[in-house]
C-alpha cells in the first residue's frame, strides 16, 4: 500500500514538473492557451465537484462565483492594485456571498437549491450586462508587456491548488462529514454532523476556488464584455466536465475538463456548436447509465482485463 | 400618467396568461412525476418553431396549426419519456429530482444548440395579414393576436381543470399527486400516469411556445429564460394549484411590464428572479400553496 501511494506522489508530482516546464519546449501560443483553457476547466470542474460531487449539492449558479471574481480581480487591478490583492478580493467575496445565499438555500433540499442558485447567477448576469454593457479591454501600458507565460502559471497555480484543496479537504475529518451528509443527511445529523454547517463549508470554498479561476481569467484575457464569465455556458461547462469524468472523486473533474477541452478544440476547427450537441448527449449518457462517468469506464475495463477480480473477492466478507 | 400604466397592465396580463399555460405543463409534470425537467423552456421554443414553419413552409394559419404544434408535441413528449426519463420512476424522490435535472439540462442544451444550427439564432416570429389588428378599450390598446392567446389559454385551462377533476384518468392523476404508492395500490397505473402528465406538459409548453411566436417572438436560446419563467411561476403558485399557478403567470407578468415601465426594459428579468429568490426563501410552498409540496 506504501509503495502504492508513493509511486501516485511520484506521479503526481511528474505532471506537474512536465506542465510548469511545458512553455519552455512548446513555443507555440495556440499550444499554450489551449492548455491554459485545459487547467482553467480543471479548476473550474474540480471546485465545483466540491459542493456538487462530494456533498451533493447541485450549484447551477456557478459562473456566478466564476464571474464575481473575474469582475472584482479586472476592476481592482486594472485599477492599480498589486494583482495578487486584486485575486484574493476575487476569491473572498464570492466566498461571502456563497455564505449569505448558503443559509436560506440550504433548508430548501435538492431541487430548489439548484433552480435558486441558477436564478441567482441569472440575476448577476443581468445586472452585470445592465451596468456594465462596454466590453474591457486591457489599456496599452498593459498590453505592451503582455505575455502568456505568467498567465499561463497562474491557470498551473490556481489547477493545483484547487485539485489540492479538494485532495486534502476530502481526505480529512470535514470531507467524510460531506459524503456522510450527502448519502444520508438524516443519518449524518443523527451522529453529531452538522449537515449545514459542513454544507456552508462546501459552498465557500467552492466558491472561493471559483473566485480565484475568474481572478485569473481575468488577468488572461486582452478584451471580453463584463457580462461573458457571468454566462451560464461557464455553469454548464463545469457540471458536464464534472460527470463525463467522474463527479465525486479527485480524478474525474481533472479528466473530464481535459478531454472536454481537447474534443471541444477539435470538434470547432470543423463545426460550430457541435461539440455542445455532443456532449450534451454524452452527458445524458453518463447521466442514466453510467454515473461513474470516464473513471467508471476505466475501472470495469481493469476489472474486465482480470487481476483485479481476485482482491475484490478476497475484500468481500465471508457468507 | 394612467393611461401609460393601464397600458402596462394590460400588456403583462397579455403575456401573464402564457407564462401561466406553460408553467402548469411544468407544475404538472413535477407535481406528478417529480421530474425537474429544466429543458421546460427549450420544448416551448420548438413548439414555438414547429407554430413557425407550419406558417412560412405550408402557410397554415397559426391558431389552425395549433392543434397539430401540440400533436407533434405529444409525439416528441411519447419519445423523450420513453428515451430518457422511464428508467428514473423507480428512484427514490431526492435522486429523481436530481437526476432528472441533471437529464433536462443536458437535453436543454442539445435542444437550444439543434434549433440553431436548423433556424440560426435570427429573432423569429409570424407576421400574419392580422397581426397589427388593435382593439381599443378606454383608450388602452389590445393587440387581437394576444387577446386570442390569451383566450386560447384560458379555455385550454380550464378544459385541463374540468379533466382533472371529473374525469377518472384526471382523478388517477390527482392520487397520484397526493400518494404514489396509496395509489397504486387503488389499482392505479402509476406509469401510465406518470406518462400522460408528462406528455401534457410538453404539449402545453408547445402550445404556448406557438403563441409566443404569434404576439412576440421566439429564439434559439430563449429556452433557458423560460425555463426560469415556468420554475418561478411555478413556485410562486404553489404545487399541484392549476388556478394559482394561472395567476401567478399573470402576477409575474405584470410585475414583469410595470418594472419595465417604472425602472426600464434591462430590469423586468430581475424583478423576476428576485420575487422568485424571496419566495424561494420567505415561502417556499408558494403563494397559493396550502402545504409544503
Amino acid at each position: 500500500m506504501r509503495a502504492k501511494r508513493l509511486a501516485a506522489l511520484a506521479f503526481v508530482v511528474l505532471v506537474i514538473a512536465a506542465l510548469a516546464v511545458l512553455p519552455l519546449f512548446v513555443k507555440k501560443d495556440n499550444i499554450i492557451n489551449l492548455a491554459s483553457l485545459a487547467l482553467l476547466y480543471v479548476a473550474l470542474a474540480s471546485s465545483w465537484n466540491i459542493l456538487g460531487g462530494y456533498a451533493g449539492q447541485t450549484n447551477l449558479g456557478h459562473a456566478a462565483f466564476f464571474g464575481l471574481g473575474t469582475l472584482l480581480t479586472r476592476f481592482l487591478w486594472l485599477g492599480g492594485w498589486p494583482l495578487w490583492a486584486a485575486l484574493l478580493v476575487g476569491a473572498v467575496v464570492p466566498v461571502i456571498l456563497a455564505l449569505i445565499i448558503g443559509a436560506p438555500a440550504f433548508r430548501l433540499k435538492g431541487a430548489y437549491f439548484a433552480i435558486g442558485t441558477l436564478a441567482l447567477a441569472q440575476v448577476l448576469n443581468v445586472t452585470v450586462a445592465n451596468r456594465w454593457p462596454m466590453i474591457t479591454s486591457l489599456p496599452a501600458r498593459y498590453l505592451a508587456t503582455y505575455r502568456l507565460m505568467p498567465r499561463y502559471y497562474l491557470f498551473l497555480a490556481v489547477a493545483v491548488l484547487t485539485v489540492g484543496v479538494a485532495y486534502f479537504l476530502v481526505k480529512s475529518r470535514l470531507g467524510l462529514g460531506l459524503m456522510a451528509v450527502r448519502e444520508e443527511e438524516d443519518a449524518a445529523e443523527s451522529l453529531g454532523v452538522s449537515g449545514l454547517r459542513h454544507k456552508l463549508l462546501a459552498f465557500g470554498v467552492s466558491a472561493f476556488l471559483a473566485g480565484l479561476a475568474g481572478g485569473a481569467f481575468a488577468f488572461y484575457h486582452v478584451g471580453y464584455y463584463p457580462q461573458f464569465p457571468f454566462s451560464p455556458a461557464w455553469t454548464f461547462d463545469a457540471v458536464m466536465a464534472t460527470y463525463i469524468g467522474g463527479t465525486g472523486t479527485i480524478v474525474g473533474p481533472i479528466i473530464g475538463a481535459v478531454f472536454y477541452v481537447i474534443v471541444k478544440e477539435l470538434l470547432a476547427l470543423k463545426v460550430v456548436e457541435a461539440h455542445l450537441i455532443i456532449f450534451g448527449i454524452l452527458f445524458i449518457l453518463v447521466v442514466l447509465f453510467l454515473p461513474g462517468g470516464l473513471l467508471e469506464v476505466w475501472s470495469k475495463i481493469r476489472s474486465a482485463l482480470g487481476g483485479r477480480a481476485k482482491s475484490r473477492k478476497a475484500a468481500l466478507p465471508a457468507g | 400618467m394612467l393611461a401609460p400604466i393601464a397600458q402596462n397592465l394590460a400588456f403583462g396580463i397579455l403575456v401573464g396568461g402564457l407564462y401561466g399555460i406553460a408553467a402548469v405543463g411544468l407544475s404538472l409534470v413535477f407535481g406528478v412525476t417529480r421530474f425537474l425537467n429544466v429543458s421546460h423552456g427549450e420544448l416551448l421554443m420548438l413548439g414555438g418553431y414547429a407554430g413557425f414553419w407550419l406558417y412560412t413552409l405550408y402557410h397554415v394559419d397559426p391558431f389552425v396549426g395549433l392543434p397539430i404544434v401540440v400533436l407533434l408535441m405529444v409525439v416528441l413528449g411519447v419519445i423523450l419519456y420513453k428515451l430518457l426519463f422511464a428508467g428514473m420512476v423507480k428512484y427514490p424522490e431526492e435522486t429523481k429530482v436530481k437526476n432528472t435535472l441533471l437529464v433536462g439540462f443536458g437535453l436543454g442544451l442539445v435542444l437550444q444548440n439543434v434549433a440553431l444550427r436548423l433556424w440560426t439564432a435570427d429573432d423569429r416570429g409570424i407576421t400574419t395579414t392580422y397581426s397589427s389588428q388593435v382593439i381599443s378599450l378606454v383608450g388602452v390598446r389590445f393587440p387581437l393576436v394576444r387577446v386570442a392567446s390569451f383566450v386560447i389559454a384560458l379555455v385550454v385551462l380550464f378544459a385541463l381543470h374540468q379533466f382533472l377533476q371529473r374525469t377518472y384518468t384526471g382523478k388517477a392523476i390527482r392520487a397520484t399527486v397526493q400518494d404514489w404508492e396509496a395509489a397504486t395500490l387503488m389499482a392505479i397505473d402509476v406509469q401510465k400516469v406518470y406518462l400522460l402528465a408528462f406528455v401534457l406538459g410538453t404539449a402545453l409548453a408547445g402550445m404556448a411556445g406557438a403563441l409566443v411566436s404569434v404576439g412576440y417572438s421566439i429564439q434559439p436560446n430563449m429556452g433557458l429564460e423560460w425555463t426560469l419563467i415556468t420554475l418561478i411561476v411555478m413556485v410562486l403558485g404553489g404545487l399541484g394549484s392549476i388556478m394559482g399557478t394561472f395567476v401567478a403567470g399573470i402576477i409575474l407578468g405584470v410585475a414583469q411590464s410595470l418594472t419595465s415601465f417604472w425602472l426600464g426594459g434591462a430590469y423586468r428579468d430581475i424583478v423576476a428572479l428576485v420575487l422568485f429568490l424571496l419566495v424561494l426563501i420567505l415561502r417556499p410552498q408558494g403563494l397559493f400553496g396550502a402545504k409544503e409540496g
